[in-house]
């Protein structure tokens, strides 16, 4: 099977970046591990997919291959119709300029030692984006008012340590603009500030989103923000370097598919005393997450499915197949029986 | 500099039957930051927990609310210090100064009264001892307990956190996944059948699926064994899932606090109001949500007034002139509701309960 016909459907666009089945082995003491194992996913130009998982479900390895910092042991990233790859090194410069990575911890991208100004003027000037330091300065003020940090001469002359962590991450979004990307792959951008101040910068880039059409590989561990931030886009769920789980946002999480989705969303608790009441460990057979260097075989979540069959799960590595429209699940038992076997457990009483 | 609460009138954190197991009142904590510097990470706060409540105290970080936890059990770093008046009522009618304590009184109080489970369950472990050397060693430093006692009561703890004791006892704590660590670390702090158990952010950085179960694991030791709970969080979510009673902290203070339902349903501080707003649920439709501009104020330059005044929406000059006490919401009474706030009564969740009938917090 091509991995590019399982990928999922651009809806008549042509999608700006593709992964088509791409995989990255690490050589570890424990042996090989299949961090990302044949995913494929597409990003549309201004739209959001968010990428959902628990910790080691290979997240930043899947966004470090498409943003070109790192290359799959197997499979393909396109940019724009271009194998990133095999792209001379002025085309793949461009590729690298129009996706940017915002990090969890905004200190990987700005320098301790740069004022704020200066990590904003740098890439300007050197890609020739604007000439000269004065039209570089006044871009700079531009782009930090349009990530909320004004007025921008407050800012301008900051090192790193003189700013909040939510004006850290706000000038590391800055930095990102600077070379007018399409897409921006934000990695737990949001993951280590506080409920309130995480709100407002969501919302500082769905602006980005709605004003200026930059796409976004949204990834975090965190189901209710990828609700918050994707609702009018796609979310795929990845458990052990597979997309176990791919649809439209609010389906995801207001209908899931797949057992591992369901038991996540079951789990959660609520911001509220009556409906987290609902909330549980409904019937998974286990706590413990497989290592990938001894994956299980056949699916890998069987060990602790609550759907579990034994000779069916077991055997073969389920596909990603559409369950209902749009909404692909890979597993066994609900592609031969439907998403209806995955009602939600009674609340315990 | 503003004063905060007058001393003179108690206001307690009510609710609970009985005598409080935990009376606190007018508690302060200072950090020494330099020679002649000193900074109030916590102030005059007055609180009372009941027995078997089971009380969640939340807030921005940087609001005191750790150092709140480890001033109550007198494990506060070198530089910090704490003052006021906290009493502990021992089950037989005892009376304990806590902040008065020392030596052996002190450690006695620390484990067989209240424990306390820190942030980040790897720091707590000696990484050469084993498990079985962690049980041993706590109870052979507070009790007399023989070998075989230790064994035991270790296992039944180990099991009632749902943790197999033959296949934890003989690892190294960095053999065991981090749920798994937290869950030991419950079962050791219950060695001693405190009566007071502090979680500080029991489940950050867990994964959801065992976050979840170190919750249920809450749930029912809480149910068996009893014991009052303090569990400290930035995630509200917990709060709602775990508390009887919420606090709000903010700069140091405890600016609201009522039964978990009033709280959430009705909050009437701004604060708590803006961190309910800035939440979002996972199930249904998109949610409406809304920041708190700013961020918590530093404590070496604390704003006048209310310590809120400056990221509220409802803030009038009268809020930069003084520091509003805890008093009793009386427009809308709920079960020991308070709120430290003047305009408390314009503030208002447009939001319903989902379940109305069921009335106000029990
Ligand atoms: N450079 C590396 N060498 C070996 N293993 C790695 C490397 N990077 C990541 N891994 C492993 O790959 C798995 C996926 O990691 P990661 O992509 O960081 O997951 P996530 O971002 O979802 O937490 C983890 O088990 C991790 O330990
Ligand atoms: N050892 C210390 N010395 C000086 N200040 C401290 C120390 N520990 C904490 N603080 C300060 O006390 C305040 C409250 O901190 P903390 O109790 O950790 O809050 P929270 O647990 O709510 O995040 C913060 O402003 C913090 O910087
Ligand atoms: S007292 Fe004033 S500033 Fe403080 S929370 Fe109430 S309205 Fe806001
Ligand atoms: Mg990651
Ligand atoms: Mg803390």
């Amino acid at each position: 099977m091509s991995a590019m016909e399982t990928a999922p459907a651009a809806e008549g666009r042509t999608p700006l970046m593709t992964l088509a089945g791409v995989s990255q082995v690490f050589d570890t003491k424990a042996g090989p591990i299949h961090a990302v194992n044949q995913v494929d996913l597409s990003i549309n130009p201004g739209e959001v997919l968010c990428l959902v998982g628990e910790s080691g479900s290979g997240k930043t390895t899947a966004a470090r291959m498409a943003a070109g910092l790192a290359k799959p042991t197997n499979g393909q990233v396109d940019f724009d119709g271009t194998d990133i790859w095999s792209m001379n090194r002025r085309d793949f410069s461009t590729f690298r300029r129009s996706v940017q990575y915002v990090h969890q911890d905004p200190y990987a991208s700005l320098n301790p030692t740069r004022t704020v100004q200066q990590t904003l003027t740098a890439p300007l000037l050197k890609h020739g984006v604007v000439k000269g330091g004065k039209a570089a300065a006044a871009r700079a003020a531009e782009l930090l008012t349009k990530v909320d940090l004004t007025p921008p001469e407050n800012f301008l002359t900051k090192y790193p340590h003189q700013l909040s962590g939510g004006q850290r991450q706000r000038a590391s979004v800055a930095r990102a603009l600077t070379l007018d990307p399409k897409i921006i792959i934000a990695d737990e951008s949001t993951s280590m500030l506080d409920v309130s101040i995480r709100i407002s910068v969501l919302a500082m880039l769905g602006r980005l989103r709605d004003d200026l059409g930059v796409g976004f590989l949204f990834i975090t561990h965190d189901l209710a923000i990828a609700k918050y931030f994707g609702w009018h886009g796609k979310t795929a769920v990845m458990y052990l370097g597979r997309i176990v789980e791919f649809g439209p946002t609010p389906k995801i999480i207001n209908a899931p598919t797949h057992p591992y989705t369901r038991a996540l969303i079951d789990a959660i608790p609520e911001p509220d005393p009556d409906l987290t009441k609902t909330k549980g460990l409904g019937s998974l057979r286990s706590l413990e997450i497989p290592s990938l260097a001894h994956l299980p075989p056949g699916c890998s979540f069987h060990p602790r499915c609550p759907l579990f069959e034994g000779g069916l799960c077991d055997g073969v590595v389920p596909e990603l197949v559409e369950i209902r429209s749009g909404q692909s699940a890979a597993c066994h038992v609900v592609a031969r029986d439907g998403a209806d076997v995955l009602r939600p457990d009674p609340p315990a009483t | 500099m503003v004063t905060t609460t007058s001393p003179s009138a108690p206001r307690a954190v009510r609710g609970g039957q009985g005598k409080p197991l935990l009376s606190v009142r007018d508690f302060n904590v200072e950090y020494r930051t330099g020679a002649g510097t000193t900074v109030q990470a916590v102030r005059g706060v007055d609180l009372d927990l009941y027995p078997g409540e089971s009380l969640a105290l939340v807030g921005e970080s940087g609001c005191g609310k750790t150092t709140f936890g480890l001033g109550l059990l007198r494990l506060l770093p070198r530089l910090g210090h704490a003052s006021g008046k906290v009493t502990f009522n021992r089950g037989d009618g005892t009376e304990i100064d806590v902040l008065g304590l020392d030596g052996r009184d002190l450690r006695q109080f620390r484990w067989r009264d209240a424990a306390m489970v820190f942030q980040g369950a790897m720091n707590a472990f000696n990484p050469v001892l084993k498990i079985r050397a962690h049980m041993h060693d706590t109870m052979r430093a507070h009790t007399k307990a023989t070998r075989k006692e230790i064994e035991d009561r270790a296992a039944e703890l180990l099991r009632l956190v749902r943790l197999e004791p033959a296949r934890v006892m003989d690892c190294y704590p960095h053999e065991l996944s981090g749920g798994m660590r937290q869950r030991v670390l419950i079962a050791m702090s219950l060695l001693l059948e405190p009566e007071v158990l502090i979680l500080d952010e029991p489940t950050t950085a867990l994964d959801i699926l065992t976050q979840r179960s170190i919750v249920d694991v809450l749930h029912e030791v809480r149910e068996r064994l009893g014991f009052s709970m303090i569990f400290i969080s930035h995630d509200l979510s917990l709060a709602a899932e775990l508390a009887d009673r919420v606090a709000t902290m903010y700069a140091g203070r405890i600016v609201e606090t009522g039964g978990v339902r009033d709280m959430f349903y009705k909050p009437r501080h701004p604060y708590t109001l803006g961190l309910i707003k800035a939440v979002p649920p996972i199930v249904g439709d998109l949610p409406d949500l809304e920041s708190i501009p700013g961020g918590p104020p530093s404590l070496a330059a604390l704003p006048p007034g209310c310590k809120f005044n400056p990221r509220c929406k409802y803030a009038t000059e009268e809020c930069k002139a003084e520091d509003p006490p805890l008093v009793p919401v009386s427009d809308q009474p709920g079960d020991g509701h308070e709120v430290a706030c003047i305009h408390y009564k314009e503030v208002h969740l447009d939001r319903p309960a989902p379940n109305n009938e069921l009335g106000t917090a029990s």
